[in-house]
């Protein structure tokens, strides 16, 4: 595949994505607000969410909505502001994506299992 | 309005300095009337460009203040603040002497982007009826009055930021040519403005499009490119 049309189809991740991560955002805050109305302690929550698979694919699916939004805009940024290119811009996407998957569904798996 | 501009002028190549002169202050006079008064009156060495003085040919672009604008039509009273006005050459392009810029890279890539237009009927066809109203002629004809004076490339952060981005004139230039159903190279062009070096670099904030001095806005045309080419790959698989 020529760079162009890798370059050409990440565009469409990266605006795909965002919408996903805007709908992800907007229901996470209203969760969260719902939740803590009257206060809420960490294991409250976690009592609520660990088994809860509802609530894990939900945030599965936000992790996966940073994992392909993030590192595209980071390279661009890397390339744009710091003329970053070729090999060490693949690395810093790399980096991003599989630290933010690791990272991001550590988590959720750690509030979901019991 | 006071009698006298203080003006401060480039000097040099890309190492230079800005020189300041005095010129008298005239109704209705515009910077290129300025510029002009320097070279005739006070330093013939000066170098500036310049051809129609009516808007047409698109040579006489430079930063004025700050910004880019074209000088033949822009009147002093507009953009002199406090009687002052500083002239330097176009941003994003190579200086040739004071306010003279290389534009070859700026136009080079207007053919990158496959800016020419090439038909498939000679003259001894009909002529190809292309409706007036139709939404592809009304977009290229939204964007067909660019006198490529290259204000909008010097206006855009992504071209100081890739060398290599095609940049809002040649991008322009391809989305009006995509709109011409006479054209035969679409699938060609339609490679050549994709990806980063294309419209998926535009950070679609529009300098170009508030800066154009004939008002085209070729951020919408580059929003018309991404929009052809989620659908159509740049090839080369
Ligand atoms: S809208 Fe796009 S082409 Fe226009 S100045 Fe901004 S980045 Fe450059
Ligand atoms: S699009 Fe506007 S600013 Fe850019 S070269 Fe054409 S006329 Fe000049
Ligand atoms: S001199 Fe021709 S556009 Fe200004």
């Amino acid at each position: 595949m020529t760079h162009a049309e890798t370059k050409r189809q990440l565009w469409y991740v990266q605006r795909i994505s965002a919408m996903v991560l805007a709908c992800c955002v907007v229901a996470h805050l209203a969760i969260m607000i719902y939740a803590v109305r009257g206060g809420l302690s960490g294991a409250e929550i976690l009592a609520r969410t660990q088994g809860s698979w509802l609530f894990g694919a939900f945030y599965a699916v936000f992790v996966l909505g940073c994992a392909a939004h993030v590192p595209i805009g980071v390279t661009n940024i890397a390339e744009e502001w710091f003329g970053v290119r070729g090999f060490k811009s693949t690395l810093i996407a790399q980096l991003f994506t599989w630290g933010i998957l690791i990272l991001g569904l550590r988590a959720v798996w750690g509030v979901i299992a019991s | 309005m006071t009698k006298t501009l203080a003006v401060s002028v480039w000097r040099g190549k890309e190492e230079g300095g800005f020189v300041s002169y005095e010129v008298p202050r005239r109704d209705n006079q515009t910077v290129l009337d300025v510029i002009t008064h320097i070279q005739r009156n006070v330093d013939h060495t000066l170098a500036y460009r310049f051809a129609c003085r009516v808007g047409m040919c698109g040579s006489c672009a430079m930063t004025v203040n700050g910004k880019a604008r074209w000088t033949c039509r822009t009147h002093v009273s507009q953009v002199a603040e406090n009687g002052k006005l500083e002239l330097a050459p176009l941003a994003n392009l190579p200086i040739v002497k004071d306010l003279v810029t290389d534009m070859r890279d700026f136009f080079d890539k207007w053919a990158r982007g496959l800016g020419q237009f090439k038909g498939s009927r000679t003259r001894k066809d009909e002529f190809e009826k292309v409706r007036p109203d139709s939404k592809a002629r009304m977009a290229a004809d939204a964007g067909i009055e660019c006198i490529g004076c290259g204000v909008c490339y010097a206006s855009c952060d992504v071209v100081s930021w890739r060398p290599d981005y095609l940049g809002p004139a040649a991008l322009n230039r391809a989305w009006t040519l995509v709109n011409d159903q006479r054209d035969t190279q679409l699938v060609e062009r339609m490679k050549a403005v994709a990806g980063d070096a294309g419209c998926h670099s535009c950070h679609t904030q529009g300098s170009c499009t508030e800066r154009c001095p004939k008002q085209l806005a070729p951020t919408a045309g580059i929003a018309g490119l991404k929009r052809q080419l989620m659908t159509t790959p740049a090839g080369g698989k």
